[in-house]
């Protein structure tokens, strides 16, 4: 299936920004809804200062017909509800001359920063405006406006503004409907950006039934729970804490639970304790927290213990960037453990795909008996999207189990798969120790030369055995030309790839979903005859690069492009590398 | 806590594997094990019905040599695997075996915070005031003139009281008992797998190589002199006066045990789509 189009010339890109209290996040997901409501895709996301309240905050936002995976490499339309402190952002909303800016002229100027890019400024007096209409505010304006501005018709804002607003009463509905139409009235005064104006044709109607709206948090929650798990101990950090809150409630309606732990210790260890009791079991967690969490992880290895990990990747090292993505935890998650610790790797690579590839995580980790850690980020983790419904792969938690009174039953046998049967504690004559310890056959612990080969070799085939199927990678396109990459830069990268097939330059994708263990026959196989392979990554030292260095035969001249977070990476940064690449 | 065995009754034997301790001939957790299958044998559990858990240490060696399911995890982190075993299998009667290192020190946090939620734990301490596995490091608990090569001359650090610590962090069962006296032990271990919720029980269990002075332990012990109280305020009194070596339950209260609904909800996985749907 091929994906590569042209996305940029049919989306638009809004940032609405303001201090904190202005309402710019509740303005931007009212716009998302909007846009979905009308039939469109889009996608939001979430960038604020790094106060607990009050900051400075931008929802950055882009729609089109089509689904967008990435936000484009420039903004039509900024505006400033106020501009405190909003020059903070001018690396995350890059403008130019085609760009308008509208803000509150009882706010000051536009930050200078974004002036000197030659974006037009149009004022609108926010404030006045909402203070006109009693009990209404100045982000309902702007969301009307924005709405506008998109070409978005009117009966969608009201459709969502009444929804939304129904717990609000009347009177705070009638005003702040009255707001927006006030706001999506003005947006015939801003003065046309061309490249808005040709795309205001845009059409409502499509079918919204079949269609979700979701951030990538959520859907690793639920991939979890459509993968059979039933237990999560929770630790919370940003920007991971929205998998433990959608699970908390979740989880008891499909008979499961969620417990709060101390400590990120203890939430990893509770898990390892519930699924040794047969209950398949997630926690999610950030940089620190996985720091914190890789002695149980290797417990789990040695005590053949699934658990499953959701990493949501956040700028580091230490506390490093809380709330802004960065790809930056590969080394962790493929060698963070002592001694050697086969391990399972997966990484979601849209936020659709954080569902999909969360469920396949919970099968591989019961399948194998294995930790497996899900390699999302904050930007899929907090960007809340429209997204075409992942199906469902039927792929739920089959754990080989030990049947009562097997005779003579050792919990760590030497078969052909590396797998052995599991018993479950309440199955008479079956008892064992799990152990951290190394260990024979029967679990007993044992520091002697053979065992620690057989139970070595053990781990590490039942992973290198198992037939991982399709599912390991994303192969689009062909070219001699490959760009090798994985989660969140995959959405780039895609649409760097149609820019160039546009003009004429093939190359092909391969977005990697299981990092470890490597798969060395599938990379040679989908790298055939390629003869520059381009690795894209967001972080600082190109990890993925290095381990795909140490790990694969990679055909040809193989180049690293790759910056740290929190800039996300951007379609023109990737399509740039390519063409240049391509035409030396 | 599991049902009892319907068939004929289980002898302590019943209990035990045939796996050799490693401990060091005179240990006190030998006495201890054999509380463990005295107690379990005189509560007739199922030894597939109970869940011995454990950190790092010699305490902690304890699982493997019942015949129950156990759990030898990593130093420290007993109480929160256990925690994590009984709220997903609430039907299983889970044991935790520590040590005063694993417990009081790298575990310290997992203890405060077990008291607090009141699982429906059995939390066993072998306390004998040193890192034994190791040989010979302070703990805890070690008096702050203990000299040792890792802290010559003593540590200078005035010792930890668990139990005080158990009562004010929430523990709903606190005894303290002698390995010396295993069927007095088994006694405890049993009461204290009986009453609901988190349960701590603090054993004197003497290291002979380490700490061979505490071979006198056995002329120091007595029966606490009071019977148990469900007062928190006397109890705190109580164990913050005594010497160390009141032996028996100290403090039973009758909190509610935390223990989510496991199992209840019916809704298939596909229902919570909904709240995503446009």
């Amino acid at each position: 299936m091929s994906k590569h189009r042209d996305q940029t010339k049919e989306s638009i890109s809004i940032a609405i920004t303001g201090s904190g209290g202005a309402g710019v996040m509740t303005a931007g997901n009212l716009l998302l809804e909007v846009a979905a409501q009308a039939g469109w895709y889009g996608l939001m996301v979430r960038s604020s200062g790094p106060q607990i309240r009050g900051g400075e905050a931008a929802a950055l936002l882009r729609f089109a017909q089509v689904p967008v995976e990435c936000l484009d490499d420039r903004f039509d339309i900024l505006i400033g509800i106020d501009w405190q402190n909003i020059h903070r952002f001018a690396d995350e909303i890059p403008l130019d001359a085609a760009s308008v800016m509208i803000g509150d002229p009882d706010q000051g100027e536009p930050p200078e920063v974004f002036v000197a890019r030659g974006a037009s400024y149009a004022q609108l007096a926010f404030k006045q405006m909402a203070k006109a209409i009693p009990g209404s505010w100045p982000n309902m304006i702007a969301l009307g406006l924005a709405a506008g501005l998109a070409g978005l018709p009117i009966d969608s804002v009201k459709a969502v503004l009444q929804k939304s607003l129904k717990k609000g009463g009347g009177e705070k509905m009638a005003a702040n409907l009255a707001a927006a139409d006030a706001g999506y009235a003005a947006a015939a005064n801003v003065p046309a950006v061309p490249r808005l104006a040709a795309r205001t044709g845009h059409k409502a109607g499509a079918s919204n039934a079949a269609r979700w709206l979701i951030t990538g948090n959520q859907a690793a929650g639920y991939g979890a729970v459509r993968g059979g798990v039933r237990f999560c101990a929770a630790y919370p950090i940003t920007p991971a804490t929205e998998v433990l809150e959608w699970l908390a409630p979740a989880l008891p309606k499909v008979g499961g639970v969620l417990v709060q732990a101390e400590d990120e210790l203890a939430s990893v260890n509770m898990i390892v304790g519930s699924s040794y009791g047969g209950v398949p079991s997630v926690t999610a967690t950030a940089g620190p927290g996985l720091s914190l969490m890789t002695e149980a992880i290797g417990l789990a290895v040695a005590a053949e213990v699934p658990i499953v990990v959701i990493d949501v990747m956040r700028g580091g090292p230490s506390t490093g960037i809380p709330a802004k993505s960065e790809q930056s935890d590969v080394n962790i998650a493929l060698n963070g453990l002592h001694g050697d610790a086969p391990r399972l790797v997966v990484a979601p690579n849209s936020i659709a795909d954080c569902v999909t590839a969360t469920q396949w995580a919970v099968h591989l980790a019961e399948a194998l008996q294995s930790p497996a850690i899900v390699l999302s980020d904050q930007y899929f983790g907090q960007t809340r999207a429209v997204v075409d419904p992942p199906a469902d792969l039927g792929l739920v938690a089959e754990r080989l189990k030990a049947s009562a009174g097997a005779e003579g039953y050792k919990r760590y046998a030497l078969t052909e798969s590396g797998i052995s049967p599991m018993a479950i504690p309440g199955t008479p004559g079956t008892a064992y120790t799990a152990d951290g310890l190394e260990h024979n056959e029967r679990g007993l612990p044992s520091s002697q030369a053979g065992d620690h080969m057989r139970q070595l070799d053990k781990r590490a085939q039942k992973l290198a055995q198992y037939d991982y199927g399709e599912r390991w990678a994303d192969l689009e396109g062909e070219g001699e030309l490959a760009v090798v990459t994985f989660g969140s830069c995959t959405g780039a990268a895609r649409e760097a790839l149609a820019r160039a097939a546009a003009e004429g330059i093939k190359a092909r994708l391969v977005s990697l979903r299981l990092l470890s263990p490597a798969q060395p026959a599938s990379v040679a196989k989908a790298l055939a005859g390629a003869k520059r392979v381009l690795v894209v990554e967001q972080n600082h030292t190109g990890q993925l690069y290095r381990y795909l260095r140490a790990e694969y035969d990679l055909p040809g001249e193989v180049r690293s492009f790759r910056h740290p977070g929190p800039l996300p990476m951007r379609p023109d940064e990737i399509h740039q590398q390519i063409t240049e690449w391509s035409r030396s | 806590m599991n049902t009892p065995a319907a068939a004929a009754p289980l002898t302590a034997q019943a209990y035990k594997s045939d796996y050799k301790p490693i401990w060091c001939p005179g240990c006190g957790d030998y006495s201890v094990l054999s509380s463990f299958t005295k107690a379990f044998a005189k509560l007739q559990l199922r030894p597939e019905n109970i869940a011995v858990v454990s950190g790092i240490g010699c305490s902690s060696r304890i699982p493997a040599y019942t015949n129950c399911y156990g759990f030898h995890g990593v130093h420290g982190r007993s109480l929160a695997a256990a925690a994590g075993l009984k709220l997903a299998r609430p039907d299983l009667t889970v044991v935790v075996a520590s040590g005063d290192g694993d417990g009081y020190s790298i575990g310290g946090n997992h203890f405060l915070h077990a008291c607090r939620r009141n699982v429906d734990l059995t939390y066993v301490v072998m306390d004998n005031h040193v890192y034994g596995m190791t040989k010979g490091q302070p703990s805890p608990t070690t008096e702050p003139d203990w000299d040792s090569k890792l802290s010559p001359g003593g540590t200078g650090l005035r010792t930890f009281n668990p139990l005080v610590i158990a009562l004010a962090a929430g523990a709903n069962f606190i005894a303290r008992a002698f390995a010396g006296d295993p069927n007095g032990t088994a006694e405890v271990i049993a009461e204290a797998i009986r009453t609901p919720g988190f349960s701590f029980v603090e054993i004197l269990s003497p290291c002979v190589t380490f700490r061979p002075e505490q071979r006198e332990w056995k002329q120091l012990v007595r029966p606490a002199p009071v019977t148990s109280t469900e007062d928190a305020a006397r109890a705190a009194r109580r164990i913050m006066t005594d010497d160390g070596m009141n032996i028996g339950v100290l403090y039973k209260a009758d909190r509610k045990p935390y223990q989510p609904p496991m199992g209840k909800g019916k809704k298939h996985p596909s229902d919570l789509e909904a709240e995503f749907a446009l």
